[in-house]
């Protein structure tokens, strides 16, 4: 009945793989996630932290992965990077550049922090260090990695680095400490230093969360110069839609640690076919709408659900307008399926998704 | 001439290394600096002695006996006709010795041993925490005694056995440091930099714990030279003719409430005006080191 090459073999061995190449350097994905998997045991119970997602981060492309607090957005770039605590459950494949990363020791995920991928984390004054001036610490980035770059190159280098990041006076700022900077400059210097070995891979973990609408776009600016500088990828966290229409190439959606959605930007804002996509969307202010009775602003109903207890079927069933027991929503754990070219949903009735909210919620229409 | 003062004030600020910046807040630390100067003066005193003491400080002058200070003797001179302030000065090189060996040592081993127990957590915290709190159970003098006897009492034994149980308050501060400032961000920022575990401890989480530290060091000074005192008094200080401040104590213990007692000023006032500009000193170093503190 099973023809051995239709049907290969389920790697069920998630032993990890040695560091060493599968696939020739330079083609394929980049990063290729699939089915990871991460749980916390805490007291009350398991905490389905990351609920098995999948999903690649093409070359010289910028992937938005959107979601609310808790969805599990940053705990899946923690785990790219091995940065979870030891109490964290981590299964799955994370393969960067060919390379299985999930389970690789401390020694051999050194020397692809901050060279290969580089993160850039949501609060810049807590990520640096408040005891040494900003140009130690980008000397510091790129000394780990080229013990043999002399101080005076290591120094050219930090204030050509915060030049490129836009900040004034460079020559000057490159002695000053943290405190010291804006919170803007902060966050480009973080930027700076992240960018300092030239990574193929940079995550972006809600870099503009805590900044004011001007200094996110200058921050946004910096990053889309350095990915067409360095034509490296950029893996962008955040729970900021217009953020991510600005920047992204494609899209992510995740909601209580799995990913619902996926797709490109287009299909995404304009066609979505998940309901909590489509009520994300919905629930943005519109400049082109009138704030009458009639279209106050959205909202999801309900609750994100505890991580502890998952409801049955769709996570999402309890507060989706669709859902609806003949479909299975309420019994059934929906997969990620192809609902067009590259566009993937995890719903069970993508195709009525929009009936409730009238239609694609950015359509052009308006 | 104002105007350009004005425009400088205003302008960009002038590159200037770390080293410049700690400099400038020391240096405006008025306690910190005249302790500094008060406890340079000290140190000079004590250790320039062989040169200029104004008495052989062990020279005896039996039919002198004690006399109050006078004009001849500033400090007077004890029961046998020694020179007050000579034996002062003299005592000071090994008080000051003890004092400073002992907290370097003392502060270095309880760093290390409370970094590693705060950072590497688990098996290697209990073991070090509660070999800690073993130290800080067992009554310190009668170790301390046992040893001196069992090693000598040299100037190098006891700087080697206090300073080995002196380090238990130090490795308790830091590893309570080291367990708060591990959690925070830059050090995970770091560590997805790259950086190994060596580096994070020494680069990242040592130079925030500098400020508690500095504090202990500059006790583990106070509580150096106050525990050679009391070992001075037990018998157990350092051998005659070798004397310390503590020993000079112990020697006048006799004096309190009779006309003598000015033999228990000098030494007591060396003790606490060493130990005050000590505090001073580590004050203003602390001050210096932590960047964010710019006040004018």
């Amino acid at each position: 009945m099973t023809d051995p090459d239709s049907n290969p073999p389920e790697p069920t061995d998630l032993e990890p793989i040695p560091l060493q190449r599968s696939t020739p350097p330079g083609t394929g994905p980049l990063l290729s996630i699939r089915d990871l998997y991460v749980d916390f045991a805490t007291d009350d119970g398991v905490v389905h932290a990351v609920d098995g997602v999948s999903f690649d981060v093409y070359r010289n492309e910028t992937l938005g992965i959107v979601g609310e607090s808790g969805s599990g957005k940053s705990v899946t770039s923690m785990a790219i990077l091995g940065l979870l605590p030891s109490s964290a459950k981590v299964s799955g494949e994370i393969i960067f550049d060919g390379r299985q990363l999930r389970g690789a020791s401390e020694k051999e995920l050194q020397p692809v922090r901050g060279q290969r991928i580089a993160m850039i984390f949501q609060d810049a004054l807590a990520s640096l260090n408040p005891v040494r001036s900003v140009g130690r610490q980008i000397e510091e980035a790129i000394h780990v990695h080229h013990p043999k770059v002399g101080r005076r190159e290591l120094r050219e280098r930090s204030v050509e680095l915060l030049s490129i990041v836009g900040i004034p006076n460079p020559g000057d700022r490159v002695d000053q400490f943290p405190h010291e900077y804006s919170g803007g400059m902060r966050q480009r210097a973080m930027i700076a230093m992240s960018i300092s070995n030239e990574p193929d891979l940079l995550i972006a973990d809600e870099p503009t969360t805590a900044l004011d609408v001007t200094i996110q776009a200058q921050v946004l600016d910096v990053l889309e110069r350095i990915q067409d500088r360095t034509e490296s990828s950029i893996m962008l966290i955040t729970h900021d839609l217009g953020v991510v229409a600005g920047i992204a190439d494609r899209v992510a959606v995740m909601y209580a640690g799995r990913q619902v959605e996926i797709g490109s930007v287009d299909d995404i804002f304009y066609a979505p076919k998940h309901p909590y996509t489509e009520g994300l969307l919905a629930s943005l202010p519109r400049l082109d709408r009138r704030a009458d009775k009639e279209s106050r602003l959205h909202r999801i109903g309900g609750q994100p659900p505890s991580l502890i207890h998952l409801p049955s079927g769709c996570s999402f069933h309890p507060r989706c307008p669709y859902a609806d027991a003949e479909h299975g929503c309420t019994t059934r754990r929906p997969e990620l399926l192809e609902v067009g070219i590259g566009h993937r949903s995890a719903c069970l009735t993508p195709d009525v998704v929009g009936s409730v909210l009238g239609g694609s919620t950015f359509g052009e229409s308006t | 001439m104002t105007i350009e003062l004005e425009t400088t004030a205003y302008a960009d600020p002038v590159a200037r290394s770390q080293w410049w910046l700690f400099r400038r807040r020391f240096v405006r630390h008025r306690a910190a600096m005249i302790s500094l100067g008060v406890l340079t003066v000290i140190a000079l005193a004590c250790f320039g002695a062989n040169w200029f003491a104004p008495f052989d400080p062990n020279e005896q002058d039996l039919l002198l006996g004690p006399v109050s200070p006078d004009g001849t003797h500033w400090l007077g001179t004890d029961e046998l006709g020694r020179d007050q302030l000579s034996r002062l000065l003299i005592s000071g090189q090994i008080s000051l010795k003890i004092g400073f060996a002992v907290a370097l040592i003392s502060t270095l081993l309880g760093t290390a041993i409370g970094a590693v127990a705060g950072y590497f957590g688990k098996v290697s915290d209990q073991v070090l925490m509660r070999t800690t709190d073993l130290f800080l159970i067992v009554p310190q003098l009668a170790i301390l005694a046992v040893a001196l006897v069992r090693w000598g009492r040299t100037d190098l034994t006891i700087i080697l056995v206090v300073s080995f149980v002196f380090w238990m308050s130090t490795a308790r501060v830091v590893r309570g440091q080291v367990l708060a400032i591990r959690e925070k961000e830059f050090v995970e920022a770091a560590r997805a930099a790259g950086a190994g575990r060596v580096r994070i401890i020494i680069r990242h989480i040592l130079p925030n714990v500098f400020g508690p530290v500095m504090v202990n060091a500059t006790l583990a000074i106070a509580g150096a030279i106050v525990t050679e005192s009391t070992l001075s008094f037990l018998g157990f200080g350092v051998d005659p003719p070798a004397t310390s401040w503590g020993q000079m104590l112990n020697d006048a213990k006799g004096a309190v409430g009779t006309s003598k007692s000015y033999l228990l000023y000098a030494p007591g006032a060396a003790i606490l005006f060493t130990v005050l500009c000590v505090n001073f000193i580590g004050d203003g170093l602390r001050d210096a080191f932590d960047p964010q503190n710019e006040k004018h």
